[in-house]
């Protein structure tokens, strides 16, 4: 284990405050907060609930900006390339919008309403991200780190 | 414009999370798939303990709304109804997990990317917004 990079106090609060945000929005609004849904159909044709989905869709930017200058030291590393990124946020914005969920929607929302079909989701997309990142980084050798 | 205010405030506290969890990094989410870096000591681990974060406060409160009638600022709970383990949601879910683990990003940290990173993030949030519409339109044509 990489244990100079392992912080999981902070994975675990930041887990909470978004646990936090996803109840606000459905004890609140009767709303489930997947991301990849609720920005899927701010696309759509404009209706009662595009206001809720703008402001949630643009809050997400907000807040993290906010706790990047509390924290001070939130850089985020790119490291893929601009081929690599076009196919990655094809794959990722088709295969949420087929799939019916993402990684809030599924996997935050869905396991905690003991949804199966989220389980099976959440194992699934799990399974197929970790076998892509052994296949790009141990068969293929590309080094992205 | 109640239900606005909420939601700008629970996105603002989302995106918070994402920022302070490690979510917003790429690199650490990549790092958490490599599972093959176990064997040389580099795996990352952290990143499951966001989900166990989430899943503490989510699960009791799934099921207080449960035994509630209604949302505190709307008229009723909109409860996912489908629950069908069929194609498409395989298909889905296979095809977001290897877009996922090419870029390490999914479409939350998509967002706040936008504001933490540059080009990079333009190029990915474009790219699933392409996606997004190639889903909407083939659906709209049905097939």
């Amino acid at each position: 284990m990489d244990w100079n990079a392992f912080n999981p106090l902070a994975a675990l609060s930041g887990g909470a405050l978004i646990g936090f945000a996803a109840l606000i929005l459905f004890l609140g609004i009767g709303r489930i907060a997947g991301v990849s849904g609720v920005l899927g159909q701010v696309l759509q044709r404009p209706d009662s609930e595009t206001g809720w989905r703008l402001a949630f869709v643009i809050g997400l930017p907000l807040g993290a900006l906010l706790m990047a200058r509390v924290l001070g030291d939130v850089i985020p590393h790119v490291a893929t390339g601009t081929l690599g990124l076009i196919a990655a946020g094809l794959l990722v914005g088709y295969g949420t919008r087929l799939g019916s969920g993402c990684t809030s929607g599924h996997g935050i929302c869905g396991l905690a309403r003991l949804s199966p079909r989220s389980l099976v989701a959440v194992l699934l997309f799990m399974a197929s991200a970790m076998a892509t990142v052994f296949v790009t980084r141990h068969l293929l050798g590309v080094s992205s780190s | 414009m109640t239900r606005i205010i909420t939601a700008l405030l629970a996105g603002l506290i989302f995106g918070a999370g994402l920022a302070l969890s490690g979510m917003a990094d790429p690199q650490k989410v990549l790092a958490f798939l490599d599972l093959g870096a176990i064997a040389t000591g580099g795996w990352d681990p952290s990143l499951a303990f966001v989900m166990g974060g989430g899943l503490i406060v989510t699960l009791p409160g799934f099921a207080i709304a449960r035994r509630r009638n209604r949302p505190v600022v709307a008229e009723t709970f909109a409860w996912p109804t489908a629950s069908a383990i069929d194609k498409p949601l395989l298909a889905g879910a296979v095809l977001f997990g290897i877009g996922w683990g090419l870029a390490g990003i999914c479409p939350g940290p998509a967002l706040t990317l936008l504001a933490l990173d540059g080009t990079a993030a333009i190029i990915f949030f474009a790219a699933m917004l392409a996606g997004m519409i190639l889903f909407a339109v083939q659906k709209q044509i049905g097939r």
